[in-house]
């Protein structure tokens, strides 16, 4: 028998775990077509119009998808967890109703000059619109986790009796947001927003190198791309770092299940990867000694904090949360390794796969690799929520306490079902949507800004 | 005034807001499938194409203003309307992919697919609206903790169902101005001869209405007889209601639109300020009633939240402003449409 919290569990996860496949799309390919457009108004080359245009049709299609499955999500902390409503609204409610106000309408208001507006607006209009859009983009991105790292340690609140119950109520807006988590979290979540875009672009030009169509625009992506992969993909190991820090401090049990770690004591291993063996209480895998005490404080002989110093019912699940650990951190390694493998191609001048088999095989890695990142940015999340359990909020409400009283299992399961079959509807059209536009690929217009020279420099494989 | 009444006020105008912008959208959506020609319901469809969806940010900033400025409120309607609101966040979805899907691949059967998905997301978004709001009316049975106590076929009673044709009807002949505002040629003949059963069919939902809510909503007519002056509001509704057939058969569509966006906002405003201070009402336990002081946030929330509105509506408005401006005049048909 499911019970309804498992069930609005499994819920929030499956609605938020696909909401989050589109807007790390449109954080970064905002940030992408301002670069983009940048370069046409700087330049006048055709074809970074051309791959404006193409780039923006897209983000149109991953933003229609992300406001569709985003706006479940807005409500669904009142459908599903109203007494967690209740306890958080006076704190949570305003980062919530902020985003509203100075993200989305943002975003969707100058999307609308983005999209349709091409011939109603002169150019600099028209860039100045796609940069609000990709400002609006961050500032949801920054709201939400103000939300959502209060829930993770909390801040500038108190606890106020009220009505029969107690709820938090504001102490200080700017320690809300400031939170101890919110800054570190929020440069690692941008950065996974980056890479998820970069190796997009990345990818579709890889494509298209290999089927030779598009050549001078495919290079001209890709370049762009992977700038932006190879920044993003080594910051994310600083970032990731200094957010593990995070966690040591305020969320001990989150870091000990992350490495397994059952027992408190100096000189704590850090596994490169490993199965929890949750009866026995120890990980089988491959450690390197004294590692987590020096990365979680610098120094060998600092103890770690174990899963020992709490009670059973206090503990994450284990498994799960080392699991996506340790395969984010992998997935972050190739993805360093693959902005590389790109990098070196765009040195040696290697686009053009016609019998290189090798090279070839290089690209279609590339064409490939647009998988990694979003995978990485689900496993963060997992890791991040799963091992905030059992709490809803970090040490103060129970997940279980955080329910809706009116709603039954019966309506939930009901409302799981409707949306798991509406998100893979949505998700296979947006895909059979998405590969279409890549296989019609960028149009470039013969407006008076194509000069013959530039059209003809590459040679065969162009347009 | 203080704090809790102006987020009373502030809360009510961006559900306003929402229902006079995405009404329209509503509307339009509602009558998508009486065009009949591919190209004609693309037209309707950009219509609103570069604006539905901002219209639709008015009320997820309805919805986290409501959490912020009454969590009692939000989580109780919420998880009370449960599952009525998710068909609604259902509908909602399919009508936004159905706009961005629909126009993206030529196949007969796809376009005819993502029309009735437009079209029904449209017509039962509208109609789950105007339920919720009859409900809330009617008033809904919650205990002392003011927790939904009804089942979901319980907010299904004729006074809600016939609120919910209601607002269909309200949006149909909103959407049908608009739509006439933003055509040309044969097919706005043809929108313009939808306009007028449209004002028919609302002022009959609408007469209905007002009679059942007279003859069984007591709290509504108490509230009247305390405060005379609200027949000035009633009366003002009637007066922008008659006041669309004679600007259409007048043929200035324009202001026949702005006196169809005061309908909505004066209907609006009578039921703030019949329901003021109460949020949701407790039926029959009147006792547990959630109003602005029971179900608010802490004076100091209220507060910053204040600031932040204050930064961010002028802002809002003005962008929202200016992108109307941008996309003023008819309908034409680009590369770059739906
Ligand atoms: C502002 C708040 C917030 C934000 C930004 C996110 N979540 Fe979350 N998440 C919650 C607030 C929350 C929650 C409401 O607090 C839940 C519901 C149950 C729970 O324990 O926490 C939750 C649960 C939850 C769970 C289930 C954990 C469990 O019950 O074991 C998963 C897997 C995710 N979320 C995944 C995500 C993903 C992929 C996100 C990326 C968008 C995300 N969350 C963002
Ligand atoms: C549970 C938490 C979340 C809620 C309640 C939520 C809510 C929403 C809503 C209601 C929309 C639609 C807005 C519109 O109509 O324009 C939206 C879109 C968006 N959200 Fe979320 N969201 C959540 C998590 C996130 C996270 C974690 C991020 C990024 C880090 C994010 C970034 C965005 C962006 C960039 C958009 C614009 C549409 C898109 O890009 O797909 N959201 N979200
Ligand atoms: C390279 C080594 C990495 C390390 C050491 C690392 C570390 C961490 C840690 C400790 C957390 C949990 C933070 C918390 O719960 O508060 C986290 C979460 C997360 N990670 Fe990573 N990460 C790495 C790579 C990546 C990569 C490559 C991506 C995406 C492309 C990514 C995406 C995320 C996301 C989306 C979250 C959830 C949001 C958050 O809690 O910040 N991570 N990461």
């Amino acid at each position: 028998m499911m019970d309804v919290a498992l069930l609005s569990r499994v819920q929030f996860a499956l609605t938020a775990a696909f909401h989050y496949v589109f807007p790390p799309l449109t954080i970064g390919l905002g940030l992408m077509l301002v670069v983009m457009e940048w370069r046409w108004l700087r330049t006048g080359d055709a074809d970074y119009r051309a791959m404006t245009r193409f780039w923006t049709r897209i983000f149109g299609l991953v933003f229609a998808v992300g406001v569709g499955s985003g706006i479940v999500l807005e409500f669904q902390f009142g459908t599903n967890w109203a007494a967690y409503s209740r306890y958080v609204g006076d704190v949570f409610g305003s980062a919530l109703a902020a985003e509203g106000i100075f993200a989305f309408f943002l975003e969707s208001g100058f999307l609308a000059i983005v999209l349709f507006g091409w011939d109603r607006v002169r150019p600099g209009v028209h860039f100045l619109a796609t940069c609000m859009v990709c400002l609006g983009a961050h500032f949801s991105a920054v709201w939400i986790i103000v939300a959502n790292s209060w829930q993770q340690t909390p801040a500038g609140f108190h606890l106020v009796e009220r009505g029969g119950g107690v709820r938090a109520e504001i102490t200080s807006f700017w320690e809300l947001v400031l939170n101890p988590s919110s800054v570190d979290r929020l440069i690692h979540v941008v950065l996974g927003a980056y890479l998820a875009s970069a190796f997009l672009v990345i990818s579709v030009s890889a494509y298209y190198l290999v089927k030779g169509r598009h050549q001078r625009l495919a290079v001209k992506s890709m370049k762009i791309g992977l700038v932006l992969a190879l920044f993003a993909s080594l910051a994310q190991w600083v970032s990731g770092h200094s957010s593990a820090r995070v966690v040591v401090e305020h969320q001990p049990a989150k870091l000990a299940a992350m490495e397994g770690l059952y027992r408190t004591g100096p000189r704590s291993p850090l596994h490169l990867f490993g199965w929890v063996d949750e009866r026995g209480e120890r990980v089988w895998g491959l450690a390197v000694p004294g590692a987590l005490s020096l990365l979680a404080h610098g120094r060998l002989d600092a103890p770690v904090t174990g899963l020992d110093q709490f009670a059973p019912e206090d503990r994450p699940p284990i498994q799960v949360t080392f699991q996506a650990f340790h395969l984010m951190v992998f997935v972050g390694a190739m993805l360093v390794a693959l902005s590389a493998l790109g990098c070196w191609l765009w040195w040696r001048k290697l686009w053009d796969p016609t019998g290189r088999p090798w090279v070839r095989a290089a690209l279609w890695v590339l064409v490939l690799a647009v998988v990694l990142p979003q995978m990485a940015n689900q496993l963060g999340w997992i890791v991040a929520e799963v091992g905030r359990q059992p709490w809803i909020v970090y040490g103060l409400l129970r997940t279980r306490d955080g329910l809706s009283a009116a709603v039954g299992p019966g309506a939930v399961a009901f409302s799981l079902a409707l949306f798991a079959a509406i998100y893979l509807l949505l998700f296979a059209l947006f895909l059979m949507l998405l590969d279409r536009k890549i296989r019609e690929g960028p149009v470039l217009e013969a407006g008076p800004e194509v000069s013959a020279e530039r059209a003809g420099r590459r040679g065969p494989g162009g347009e | 005034m203080d704090l809790n009444a102006v987020w009373f006020v502030l809360i009510g105008i961006l559900f306003t807001g929402y229902a006079v912008l995405d009404g329209f959208d509503l509307g339009v959506g509602a009558l998508h499938l009486l065009a009949r020609r591919d190209k004609d319901r693309r037209v309707l469809l950009n219509a609103i194409g570069p604006v539905w969806d901002g219209n639709e940010v008015w009320l997820v900033t309805g919805g986290g203003a409501l959490f912020a400025a009454f969590p009692e409120a939000y989580a109780t309607v919420f998880s009370g309307f449960y599952i009525a609101f998710f068909l609604f966040l259902a509908a909602l979805v399919f009508r936004a992919v159905s706009i961005e899907f629909r126009s993206k691949l030529p196949w007969r059967w796809w376009r005819a697919t993502w029309d009735v998905g437009f079209c029904l997301g449209s017509l039962i978004g509208g109609l789950l609206l105007g339920v919720a709001l009859g409900n809330i009316v009617w008033g809904i049975p919650l205990n002392a903790e003011g927790v939904y106590t009804g089942r979901f076929i319980d907010l299904l009673h004729p006074y809600a169902l016939l609120a919910g044709v209601t607002s269909v009807a309200l949006f149909m002949m909103h959407g049908a101005i608009y739509l006439h505002l933003k055509t040309e040629g044969a097919l706005q003949e043809q929108i313009r001869s939808w306009i007028r059963p449209c004002i028919i069919f609302f002022v009959l939902t609408y007469s209905l209405l007002s009679l059942a809510t007279l003859l069984y909503v007591p709290r509504a007519t108490s509230a009247l007889r305390g405060q005379p002056w609200l027949f000035a509001v009633v009366v003002l509704t009637v007066l922008a209601i008659a006041n669309i057939p004679r600007e259409i058969f007048g043929d200035r569509p324009g202001r026949a639109f702005l006196s169809s966006c005061a309908t909505i906002v004066l209907l609006m405003a009578l039921f703030g300020l019949n329901m003021y201070p109460v949020l949701v009402p407790s039926e029959p336990n009147v006792a547990h009633s959630l109003d602005i002081y029971r179900a608010a946030s802490s004076q100091q929330t209220l507060g910053i939240m204040l600031i932040i509105a204050g930064i961010g509506m002028p802002l809002v408005l003005a962008y929202t402003a200016s992108i109307y401006w941008i996309f003023r005049g008819k309908v034409r048909l680009t590369e770059t449409s739906y």
